[in-house]
C-alpha cells in the first residue's frame, strides 16, 4: 500500500509537478527577457553586437537553468542553505585576494566562460541562508540576544567582504536582503525603529567616513546642478531622457540622449532610463506592471507554500526584488543618490541574472512542491 | 507536538501581518515610483524635450555676406571676392604633425607665421577649424590641392571675402572691415549676433557706420551631435541674407581725380551738390590701401602707415580743424550785410604795410605790402584785402558774425551722428571765451576772426556745405553719402532760406565771381572762360605761425620756408556760375598759397564735374523712367 502510494504520487508528482507550475509568473519572466532583450539591442545603437549578444546567450541558459531549478525538490534547497551561504563567502574571499579588478574596484572572479561577481549571488543566497535559519526556530526564541547576534554576523560577514572591494552599493542590497529575512522572522519591531534612529543620527558620522568620491555623490543626489558636467551630469542627463520620454515615448532605437551618448552606463545601471526613453510613460508603466505582477506571484507563492521555509524564502525574496528595482528606478529617477544597482533581469550582467534565476527558480520550485512539508 | 503546532501558528501569523505591513510599503513606493515617472514625463515633459534637444542639436553658424558699396552709376567700390582658404580640423587629421610641416613647405610658410599657426592650435578645440591660411593666391591653392591625397584632414576652402578694387581712391570715405574684437561685438548688437570666429567687421568710415546694414546674416547649419560634440548628422541649413548693399553718390572718376590732384600732398578735397546735398567726391591725402588690412596688416605696414608724417591715418575732410583763411570772407561780409552793418558802397582804404591797421599797440597787415587802396565789398572780395575785412569784422563784432557762420553749417558735424570720427570745428564767440577758457574777448581777436585766423576752426567738409549754401541762393541743405537713405525722413527745415534777405547773397555770389573771373582777382589765372565751366571762387591762405616782423622782411618764396611752416592752402567754389550746381573746398596742407596750390585744382576739377554732371543726369533720367 504504501508503497504503492508512493509510486502512484511519484509518478502523479510529475504530472503534478507541471500542474502546479506558477504559468503566470513564467510568462512575466520571459516577457520581462524579450523587454531587457530589445533593449540591449537598443542599448548597441540597433544592432546585434556584443552585448545583445551575450545578454541573449545568458538570459537562455539561465532560463533553462531556472526551469530546472524549479523542477528540484524545494527541501533540498533547504539542505543547501547554509554551504550555499559559505560557498559564496568562499567565492568573496577568493574575489578578495584573486579577483580581477577593474575601475578601480576588485570584484570578479574570472570563470572563463563568465566573469562572476559573487557579491551578486550572496544577495540570493544569504536570504537562503537566513530562511534556513529561522525555519526550525520558535517565536519567543526569535528575539533573544544569541540570534540576533548570530543572524547579525551572517549579514555582516558579506557585507564586509564586499564592502572592502569596494562596492558599498551591492554590499547595502545584501544588507537589505539579510534585513528582509530578520523582518518577516519576527524581529521585534523595536528593533528596527532602533536601527532605524541609530542610522539617521549615526549619518553624519558615516559621511565623515565615507570616500570622497561617495560623498560627492551625496552631495550630487542633494544638488545634480552644481555640478551639472561633473559629478552631477549622470543624474542630470538621467532624468532628461526620461522626462523627454513623454507619454508614448521618443520610438524604439530613437532614444537620442542614449545614441548620441549622452547617456552613462547605459547597458547596466541606466537601462530603465533608456527603456523610459524610448517607450515614454506607458511603456515605463508597462514594466513597472510586470515587475508587480512578479512580486506579487511571488509573495502568493509564499503565502500558498505550506513550509515555513519557503514561505520566508519567498516573502523576503519578493522585498528583496521590490527593494532592488525601487533603489534603481528611484537612482535612475533622480530620486536617490547615485548607488550601483542593476535591475534585475533588464541590466546587462551575467551575475544580476544568474542570482536573480536563481531566486526566481527556487519560489517556482516552491509553488511545484507547494504541499511539501520540510521537517 | 501542540506546543510546537501553536508555535507554528504563532509564527505564521507573524509573518503574514509583517507580509500585510510589507506589500502596503510596497504600493506606497511603487505609487511614489509612478508618480514620479508622471512628474518627469508627462508633467515636465516639454523641459525635458527642449533640454534633450539642446544636448542633441549643434549650430554652426557660417559668415554673412557683405553687403556691397557701389558709386552712383553702379561701379562696385567695395565688394566682395572668393578668397582661397586652407582649414584644418585638428581631431580629423591623424598625423596633426606631419600634416602641419607639410603643409607648411607646400605653402612655403614663414616660421612665424608658422608659429603663429601653432598657437592658434592650442587656444582651439579639436574639432573646432584651425584657418592656417586665409588668403592664398590660385597657386598655392592649386598646390594644396593636388596634393590632398597626402593631406587628410585638410580642406581647401573658398570663402567670400572683402576686396576694394580702387585701393586707396575711397579709403577715407568707405574705410576698411577687419577682424572684429572684443569691443566691436561689445558695441554692435549687429555683430553680437552674427558673430562667428574670423568675422570681418568695418573698422572705420561708412563700413563701420553702416555696419548694421551691410552685415547680414548667418548661414546656419544644424546639426545632431552626439555627447562628445561630434557632429552626426546635418538636420537643416538655413540660408542667411546678403547685407544691403549700398548705393553712394560718390562719381568714381571725380574722386579719382581728386585722389590724382592731391597726391603726394596732405588735404582734403571735397565736392558737393548744392541742391541735393550730395556728395560726388570727398577726399583725404594722403591715403592708403584698405586692402592691407583685411586679412590683417603687417608689421611693415603698419609701421609706415602709422610714422607717415602728413597722417594718412586723419581723415582731414571730417577731421581735419583748419583755420579757413580768407575762405572766411564771404561769410564775415555777408554777415555785415545781413546785419545793415555796411552796404556796398562802404569803403576801406588799405594802405600797405607801413601803415598798417593799429589796434592797443598791435598792427594789423594785409598780405599785400604795397596795399590795395581805396576798397568796397566786390573789390574786396575780389582782391582779399585783409584790411578792409579787419574793418568789417571790427564793427560786425564776433557775436553776430558767429551766428551767421553758425547759421551756414560752421562749428557743426556735417554729417550728424553718421562718422562718429567727425570734428565740430569751432565757431567762437564771446560766451565761448568766458566758458572755455575763463578770459574775455578782445576786440584784436575780432579783428583777426574776420580773416578766418585765430580760434576759428573749419573741417573741410563744413567749408563746403558753407559754399553750397551760398551758392544754391541761401537755402539749408543736409549732405548726404548714400543714395534713398534720407528720402524718408527728409528734415523739415531743409530748404529754409538761410538769409534775411536773398539780395545779400547775390552781391557775395558777384563778389566771388569777380574773384575768379576778372583781372586782379585772387584766382584769376585758374578762371575758366568757357560759361559752360565757368565758376566762381574764393582763395585762402591760412597761416600755420604767426608772421614776425622778421619774415615780413624777408618775404620767401613758400619753398624757402620749411614745410611744417607753410601756410595750408585753402579755395572754395561753385558753378558753373550762371546756373550754379557744384560746389567744392580744397585744403592743401601747406601748400603755400590759396590761388597758386588749391586754386588750380578746383579748374581741373570743374571740367570734369561738369562734364560728368551731363552722364549723371543721362543716368538719372534713366532710372527715372525706368521706375
Amino acid at each position: 500500500m504504501y508503497q504503492h502510494k508512493r509510486f502512484t504520487t511519484s509518478s502523479f508528482n510529475f504530472f503534478q509537478k507541471f500542474k502546479n507550475f506558477d504559468y503566470i509568473l513564467l510568462v512575466c519572466i520571459l516577457l520581462l527577457g524579450f523587454l531587457s532583450l530589445t533593449t540591449m539591442y537598443s542599448t548597441d545603437g540597433g544592432k546585434v553586437l556584443f552585448h545583445t549578444k551575450s545578454h541573449f546567450t545568458k538570459l537562455i541558459v539561465f532560463t533553462i537553468m531556472m526551469l530546472i531549478i524549479s523542477f528540484i525538490n524545494i527541501k533540498y534547497w533547504f539542505y543547501i542553505g547554509y554551504i550555499s551561504y559559505l560557498l559564496v563567502i568562499g567565492l568573496l574571499i577568493w574575489t578578495y585576494l584573486f579577483g580581477i579588478t577593474s575601475s578601480g574596484s576588485q570584484r570578479w572572479i574570472d570563470l572563463y566562460f563568465i566573469n562572476l561577481q559573487p557579491s551578486e549571488l550572496m544577495k540570493i543566497f544569504i536570504i537562503l541562508c537566513l530562511a534556513k535559519y529561522f525555519h526550525r526556530m520558535k517565536l519567543e526564541k526569535v528575539n533573544s540576544v544569541y540570534t540576533i547576534l548570530t543572524s547579525l554576523i551572517i549579514i555582516l560577514l558579506p557585507m564586509g567582504l564586499v564592502i572592502v572591494q569596494p562596492d558599498l552599493g551591492t554590499s547595502i542590497l545584501i544588507a537589505i536582503s539579510g534585513i528582509a529575512v530578520l523582518w518577516f522572522a519576527g524581529i521585534n519591531y523595536k528593533y528596527f525603529i532602533y536601527t532605524m534612529l541609530g542610522f539617521v543620527i549615526s549619518l553624519p558620522f558615516v559621511i565623515a567616513f565615507l570616500k570622497p568620491y561617495q560623498k560627492l555623490r551625496v552631495l550630487t543626489f542633494l544638488n545634480p546642478d552644481k555640478d551639472p558636467l561633473g559629478a552631477g551630469y549622470q543624474i542630470i542627463q538621467s532624468k532628461i531622457a526620461v522626462g523627454s520620454g513623454g507619454i508614448f515615448g521618443k520610438g524604439f532605437l530613437k532614444g537620442t540622449q542614449s545614441y548620441l551618448e549622452f547617456l552613462p552606463e547605459k547597458h547596466t545601471d541606466f537601462i530603465f532610463t533608456l527603456f523610459s526613453e524610448e517607450f515614454g510613460f506607458v511603456g515605463s508603466a508597462f514594466l513597472l506592471i510586470i515587475y508587480s505582477i512578479i512580486i506579487y506571484r511571488i509573495v502568493a507563492i509564499g503565502s500558498g507554500s505550506r513550509s515555513y521555509f519557503a514561505k520566508i524564502f519567498c516573502y523576503s525574496f519578493g522585498a528583496a526584488i521590490f527593494v532592488f528595482i525601487t533603489i534603481n528606478m528611484s537612482m535612475v529617477l533622480g530620486l536617490l543618490p547615485i548607488v550601483g544597482s542593476p535591475l534585475p533581469i533588464m541590466s546587462y550582467g551575467g551575475s544580476s541574472m544568474l542570482a536573480t534565476m536563481i531566486g526566481f527558480g527556487i519560489v517556482m520550485s516552491a509553488k511545484v512542491h507547494n504541499q511539501q512539508l520540510i521537517a | 507536538m501542540i506546543n510546537s503546532s501553536s508555535d507554528n501558528v504563532n509564527k505564521l501569523n507573524s509573518i503574514s501581518r509583517r507580509m500585510f505591513i510589507t506589500g502596503s510599503l510596497k504600493f506606497l513606493i511603487m505609487v511614489g515610483i509612478v508618480s514620479r515617472l508622471f512628474f518627469l514625463q508627462v508633467k515636465e515633459n516639454k523641459k525635458y524635450l527642449t533640454l534633450s534637444d539642446k544636448n542633441r542639436i549643434r549650430e554652426w553658424k557660417l559668415a554673412p555676406v557683405r553687403g556691397e558699396f557701389h558709386d552712383y552709376f553702379g561701379n562696385v567700390i567695395a565688394g566682395n571676392f572668393e578668397a582661397y582658404q586652407l582649414h584644418i580640423i585638428p581631431e580629423q587629421v591623424e598625423d596633426f604633425r606631419y600634416v602641419i610641416y607639410r603643409v607648411k613647405d607646400l605653402l612655403e610658410l614663414s616660421e612665424k607665421d608658422f608659429k603663429k599657426v601653432l598657437k592658434k592650435k592650442n587656444e582651439i578645440k579639436p574639432w573646432e577649424t584651425l584657418i592656417v591660411s586665409d588668403n592664398l593666391s590660385w597657386k598655392k591653392f592649386s598646390k594644396i590641392n593636388n596634393h590632398l591625397y597626402d593631406l587628410n584632414g585638410v580642406k581647401p576652402v573658398i570663402s567670400i571675402s572683402r576686396n576694394y578694387p580702387y585701393k586707396e581712391n575711397f579709403t577715407h570715405l568707405i574705410g576698411y572691415v577687419s577682424q572684429a574684437n572684443e569691443d566691436d561685438i561689445e558695441k554692435v548688437e549687429a555683430i553680437k549676433k552674427n558673430f562667428v570666429p574670423g568675422l570681418k567687421v568695418g573698422k572705420v568710415g561708412l563700413e563701420k557706420s553702416f555696419e548694421e546694414k551691410l552685415i547680414g546674416t548667418n548661414d546656419i547649419e544644424r546639426y545632431e551631435v552626439n555627447a562628445y560634440g561630434r557632429r552626426i548628422s546635418q538636420l537643416e541649413f538655413q540660408k542667411g541674407k546678403k547685407g544691403k548693399t549700398l548705393r553712394l553718390t560718390i562719381d568714381t572718376e571725380i574722386q579719382k581725380l581728386t585722389n590724382k590732384l592731391l597726391k603726394d600732398q596732405a588735404g582734403s578735397i571735397c565736392v558737393m551738390d548744392i541742391y541735393t546735398g550730395a556728395i560726388i567726391a570727398m577726399q583725404s591725402s594722403p591715403s592708403f590701401d584698405p586692402n592691407l588690412f583685411v586679412f590683417g596688416i603687417s608689421q611693415d605696414d603698419w609701421q609706415l602707415i602709422r610714422n607717415d608724417p602728413m597722417k594718412p591715418l586723419v581723415n582731414k575732410t571730417l577731421q581735419g580743424n583748419y583755420s579757413p583763411g580768407s575762405t572766411i570772407k564771404p561769410i564775415v561780409a555777408l554777415s555785415a550785410l545781413e546785419n545793415g552793418i555796411i552796404n556796398t558802397n562802404f569803403t576801406v582804404n588799405c594802405r600797405g604795410h607801413k601803415h598798417p591797421l593799429e589796434l592797443y599797440g598791435q598792427s594789423y597787415h594785409c598780405w599785400k605790402k604795397e596795399g590795395h587802396g581805396f576798397m568796397n565789398l566786390r573789390n574786396a572780395m575780389k582782391q582779399s584785402c585783409d584790411t578792409y575785412f579787419y574793418e568789417v569784422a571790427r564793427k560786425l563784432g564776433v557775436d553776430k558774425l558767429s551766428v551767421t557762420a553758425k547759421k551756414f553749417g560752421l562749428g557743426k558735424e556735417v554729417f550728424g551722428g553718421l562718422f562718429n570720427i567727425e570734428k565740430k570745428g569751432l565757431i567762437p564767440n564771446t560766451q565761448w571765451k568766458k566758458n572755455a577758457l575763463g578770459q574775455s574777448w578782445l576786440l584784436g581777436e575780432t579783428i583777426i576772426t574776420g580773416i578766418g585766423q585765430g580760434y576759428i576752426q573749419i573741417t573741410p567738409i563744413q567749408l563746403c556745405l558753407m559754399t553750397a549754401q551760398i551758392a544754391n541762393g541761401g537755402y539749408k541743405i543736409y549732405p548726404k553719402i548714400v543714395v534713398n537713405e534720407n528720402e524718408k525722413n527728409q528734415p523739415i527745415d531743409k530748404f529754409t532760406p538761410l538769409y534775411e534777405n536773398s539780395k545779400n547773397i547775390r552781391l557775395i555770389q558777384d563778389a566771388m565771381y569777380a574773384s575768379t573771373n576778372e583781372a586782379r582777382g585772387t584766382s584769376y589765372r585758374s578762371r575758366i572762360n568757357d560759361p559752360k565751366y565757368q565758376f566762381a571762387g574764393k582763395t585762402g591762405t591760412a597761416q600755420v605761425k604767426k608772421i614776425t616782423e622778421k619774415d615780413r622782411e624777408l618775404d620767401l618764396k613758400t619753398f624757402e620756408i620749411p614745410y611744417e611752416e607753410r601756410d595750408h592752402a585753402l579755395y572754395v567754389a561753385f558753378g558753373p556760375y550762371k546756373s550754379p550746381r557744384y560746389a567744392l573746398s580744397v585744403i592743401v596742407e601747406h601748400g603755400g598759397n590759396g590761388s597758386t596750390t588749391a586754386a588750380p585744382m578746383a579748374k581741373e576739377l570743374f571740367k570734369l564735374i561738369i562734364d560728368r554732371h551731363e552722364i549723371r543726369q543721362l543716368m538719372d533720367n534713366k532710372r527715372y523712367l525706368e521706375v
